[in-house]
């Protein structure tokens, strides 16, 4: 363990940092158990947001002026903040997108369309989100290919005693999440990425719920494609990343075209640039990178390993606090989990938890977390959901536990 | 909403837990499937109607407390009504979720139903209330699926 670590956080100074944390909300203050859903984002992000815009915007990579120069420079250094966080070999790798979604469409749009044809197969896992299940679905439709899936156990964790079989020499490309948004499944997608490469199958890891939570390096992981969005991880929405290994992005062809992403353009023919800006068509969402380039600095600055020990000790504590509640079900126990903690109380409705936990000024989330095949599988419609941050405290969790026993009061 | 057992009503948990009118009714002469998808609310109506008036109602289904609460007193509520003033009730019962109908003032035919007025003011709730009502009015007009979304 590093210094770093063995240091706590200083949660009550990092709350110092999220106004809304310090609003009364319902009469009461906020306790936000939501950040999987989205980050809430400290003020040095906005103010970085709120600054660029202010007194640096204008558009990038266009003209001669010192303001289009300065704004490109320091959109650019957002871009080399994002590669440096997730080891990316070069910042040519780090393709901006509108989020998680948009990343894993352009993949299956450009990158799938190439490579999967009629009977190919796309294999996923069981816990996928809707954004790496849809984009594959569409594709697979498309080309007459079929998605098949890794399945999971009772606690959440995937079964990959049989991964050889499901990558079979039809299988073009394997998407798998780092960590489940429903249960926070922490899956060994280095391990997957390697047995999928021993039989030539390229990986792409949902990084949504992974990047906010643990250090990740894309080299180590020998991942072909990364994706994740800056709302996860203290940064604003409308901007997320697509890490992609080089030559698999150089041999992509465009996804969306337009201005920027031109060398030249003619009546006859038009030639496109390289990597990164090949993929990004458009006046981008400048301020939006610049933000994310502040959370990152944001996040580093508190130490993502120093992040992870906090979490984790507040997922040990809430298990253990919810595990006397009778009639809570705790859904996802896998081994290695992030600090997100799925649950449903016999004989009520995740919403009318919602509902009334909202009411007390508690902030969790209550659905299907866009994940409905991990609702099928446990035969449910829905759980509540609550995720912790680095801004948690215990207390956070004794509020949450209370707000549940009220909920089952009302309901006796 | 000042306290949430303003909502939680002892009548919408009891509805909740024992509702009326559950299960499957065939022969049926309407029906609908009405989805939530944002939440996840799923009932299946079945309405039998002879002589302009409706004879018998069930629905089927999974969701939160306020949906089923509110497709149990529904069907209480529109059971051996004439089709004209279910339709009614129908109107009625959106107008007051809106805000644009307050049963204490305004002349309507909503009864005990007006025991939802309070959901006016929680509006991610509004679909889950709402969901058998737009469910019924798809079946009386013969559209087999509706979301509330």
């Amino acid at each position: 363990m590093t210094t770093a670590t063995r240091t706590p956080l200083d949660v009550a100074k990092i709350r110092q940092d999220f106004p809304a944390l310090n609003t009364p909300f319902h009469g009461r203050p906020l306790i936000y158990l939501d950040s999987a859903v989205s980050a809430l984002t400290p003020r040095p992000v906005t103010e970085r947001i709120s600054h660029y815009q202010s007194y640096e915007h204008t558009n990038v990579h266009r003209g001669v002026s010192t303001l289009s120069q300065e704004a490109t420079d320091r959109f650019e250094e957002a871009r080399e903040k994002v590669r440096a966080f997730i080891n990316a070999p070069s910042s040519a790798q780090i393709i901006w997108t509108r989020g998680t979604t948009e990343s894993v469409n352009l993949v299956a749009q450009t990158f799938g369309r190439s490579k999967v044809g009629p009977g190919d197969e796309i294999l996923l896992s069981a816990m996928e989100h809707h954004s790496n299940i849809v984009p594959w679905q569409i594709l697979a439709e498309e080309k007459g290919a079929r998605v098949r899936v890794i399945p999971m156990n009772d606690a959440g964790e995937l079964m990959l005693d049989d991964l050889e079989s499901l990558l079979t020499e039809r299988t073009r490309i394997l998407g798998v999440t780092q960590v489940s948004n429903v249960m926070g499944t922490i899956n060994p997608v280095k391990e997957i990425i390697r047995r999928a490469h021993a039989k030539g199958v390229p990986v792409l890891v949902d990084g949504a719920q992974g990047v906010p939570h643990l250090p990740v390096d894309v080299a180590d992981l020998d991942a072909d494609f990364y994706v994740f969005s800056g709302h996860k991880m203290s940064g604003p929405t409308g901007i997320g990343v697509l890490y992609g290994r080089r030559e698999l992005l150089e041999a992509m062809p465009p996804w969306q075209g337009g201005g920027s992403m031109i060398l030249s353009v003619t009546w006859d023919k038009t030639q496109f640039c390289g990597i990164p800006t090949k993929f990004e068509a458009g006046t981008p969402a400048i301020a939006q990178a610049i933000g994310l380039g502040a959370a990152v600095d944001y996040l580093k600055a508190l130490g993502l390993e120093r992040i992870a020990a906090h979490e984790h000790s507040l997922l040990a504590y809430a298990e253990e606090r919810v595990a006397a509640i009778p009639g809570l079900r705790v859904i996802g126990n896998a081994k290695a989990k992030a600090s997100v903690l799925s649950f449903v109380l016999e004989g009520i409705h995740p919403h009318d938890i919602g509902s009334i936990l909202d009411h007390e000024g508690i902030v969790v989330r209550a659905g299907h977390h866009c994940a409905q095949p991990v609702m099928t599988r446990f035969g449910i419609p829905a759980t509540t959901r609550a995720s912790f941050s680095y801004f948690n405290t215990r207390e956070d969790i004794d509020a949450l536990v209370s707000g549940i026993l009220k909920v089952q009061e009302i309901f006796k | 909403m000042s306290d949430p057992r303003e909502l939680y009503q002892q009548v919408i948990i009891e509805h909740n837990k024992k509702p009326r009118n559950y299960g499957d009714l065939e022969p049926c002469t309407h029906h609908a499937h009405g989805l939530n998808p944002l939440c996840g609310d799923d009932i299946v109506l079945k309405v039998v109607v002879a002589d302009g008036v409706v004879q018998d109602i069930r629905f089927l289904g999974q969701g939160c407390a306020i949906s089923k609460a509110s497709s149990s007193l529904m069907t209480v509520n529109v059971k051996g009504r004439p089709v004209a003033e279910a339709e009614l009730m129908v109107e009625q019962f959106r107008s007051m979720i809106r805000g644009t109908l307050d049963t204490a003032v305004d002349p309507n035919i909503l009864g005990k139903l007006s025991l939802f007025q309070g959901v006016k003011n929680l509006p991610s709730r509004v679909k889950c209330a709402v969901l058998p009502w737009a469910t019924l009015h798809s079946a009386l007009h013969g559209e087999e699926i509706v979301s509330t979304e």
